[in-house]
């Protein structure tokens, strides 16, 4: 069972969690062209390396962020938004 | 015993020749280089001899040929999608597989079974019957029946699923089919050795050089290749290529998984898939029976398997087939696919000059082997996008026109 670590809850298993993407700054879309939106909607950064991502414990809905490795599946460390020091 | 048999016993050597030609060293420059030796790399270089008599290719593979999602996937063959840019481009590549078998003079083993898309639920009724109709208005056999024509080419079927979510009806397609994947691979891979083209296995690409926009070279693992025009098919590691070329894409990678049964006398005939239950299954040749569910859910760029994934998937299966709780499991696997926002294919042009994208295959790769072949290969040569593909261009993106294809995904992913 592959488990992640919620900075509130505890280890649980990979299961009680739902995956929401890479943090990905998004542009102001009030002055942003077209294309610089087109971007934020649809481009991703595909290739393998250590990216932080949201993550939710959805029994708890607790909303956070894991560093992880996503070609070798290993996370590094995980936090709260805001206690990224 | 066949006679020719005591040849392998008497020589001394392999009394025949291998299956492809094993080059030594990479020439200094190609006519069109192409990263990936999977089923559409391979077909890609198969097409350009055939098709266009351009020979002076090189196909790239950083492992063995057909050892990445050609031989990874469930084999399934079918053309009821959801599109109209999507009828039209899969019904043409079950055509060319109808063929293949003779024009490689290789056995595939394409087997055409009947493939039903089970429905649950009423929406999902109404997706069947809007595939249907495009399906039909393009003229392809596809039609929704009731659970009755289910139970009766599938008479082993729990048509209440375990009493939890019985069955509706289905879309079906008659012409749905599987075929032996390494085959397809190494049909192609051999068409196009014999016609000259260069399989380089066991060499992998490091870099790109682009000049003024244009590609003009490839860095391997075994030199530098001069070459103006570059196909990239490499499914899972499309992100790492075009990272080295220097343009975006919408690419994501999540891994899928299948798994096979023990073998087992000939009794499923049909392909059965259920978005619902998240399940496609058929039986093999070989008796097994060739499972597969929804992707991981979220990004890993390796092919380790999970044990939660056989667990989820038996259970699925149980509510269909309750009679299979004995029967064991014996392999299970991952793939890299590279999904796409609309599950269409991402193919054609990019913004570099002579580079050519074949990808966002996610999982729907395999049955459109022939057909990427054909239009890349077109593309790549007339250096504008084939018809079949005009629909599935990178620039989709950035104009805000996708092509909406998830509807005719296997299962919800």
């Amino acid at each position: 069972m592959k488990l992640m670590t919620c900075p509130i809850n505890g280890t649980r298993p990979i299961s009680e969690f739902a995956y929401w993407g890479e943090i990905r700054p998004a542009p102001d879309a009030d002055t942003c062209s077209d294309d610089q939106w087109a971007e934020y909607v649809f481009h991703r950064n595909g290739a393998p390396g250590v990216k932080k991502e949201w993550w939710c414990h959805t029994p708890s809905n607790t909303w956070f962020i894991a560093e992880r490795d996503t070609e070798k599946d290993k996370v590094l460390r995980t936090f709260l938004h805001g206690d990224d020091k | 015993m066949p006679w020719r048999l005591l040849r392998f016993g008497l020589s001394k050597s392999h009394p025949e020749p291998r299956m492809f030609t094993a080059h030594d060293k990479l020439k200094p420059s190609y006519d069109v280089v192409i990263i990936g030796g999977g089923g559409h790399g391979l077909a890609s270089a198969y097409y350009l001899a055939r098709d266009h008599g351009i020979t002076n290719v090189a196909v790239l593979e950083k492992g063995y040929i057909g050892g990445g999602n050609t031989g990874r996937n469930t084999t399934i063959i079918r053309s009821n999608y959801l599109t109209p840019e999507g009828v039209k481009f899969y019904d043409k590549s079950v055509q060319l597989y109808q063929d293949l078998s003779t024009e490689f003079d290789l056995n595939l083993f394409y087997s055409t079974r009947g493939h039903f898309t089970l429905a649950h639920t009423d929406s999902a009724m109404r997706t069947m019957r809007w595939r249907a109709e495009v399906n039909k208005h393009y003229g392809i056999a596809s039609e929704v029946v009731g659970p009755e024509e289910v139970k009766r080419q599938t008479p082993q079927i729990d048509l209440s699923c375990g009493g939890h979510a019985p069955i509706q009806g289905a879309l079906y397609h008659a012409p749905g089919a599987v075929a032996r994947h390494d085959a397809v691979a190494w049909g192609y891979g051999r068409g196009a050795d014999m016609r000259g083209a260069e399989i380089h296995q066991q060499t992998a690409v490091t870099g790109i050089e682009v000049k003024g926009g244009k590609v003009v070279g490839v860095h391997t693992t075994k030199g530098f290749i001069s070459t103006n025009k570059v196909i990239c098919a490499v499914a899972g590691f499309t992100p790492r290529i075009t990272d080295m070329v220097g343009f975006k894409t919408p690419i994501f990678v999540h891994p899928l998984q299948a798994m096979v049964s023990e073998p087992m006398k000939p009794w499923l005939d049909t392909i059965l898939v259920s978005g619902s239950l998240h399940i496609y299954v058929s039986q093999s040749a070989r008796g097994e029976l060739v499972m597969g569910a929804s992707l991981d859910p979220y990004e890993v760029q390796s092919t380790r398997s999970t044990l939660d994934f056989p667990e989820g998937l038996a259970a699925h299966l149980l509510d269909m087939f309750p009679f299979l709780s004995h029967s064991k499991v014996v392999r299970q696997w991952a793939g890299m696919a590279d999904m796409t926002p609309d599950f269409a294919p991402i193919m054609g042009m990019t913004p570099v000059e002579g580079f050519y994208l074949d990808s966002g295959w996610g999982t729907w790769g395999f049955k459109a082997t022939p057909v990427c072949g054909k239009t890349m290969a077109w593309t790549a040569v007339n250096d504008k996008p084939h018809e079949l593909i005009t629909g599935f261009s990178l620039d989709r993106f950035r104009n805000y026109s996708l092509t909406g294809e998830k509807g005719a995904a296997s299962v919800g992913h």
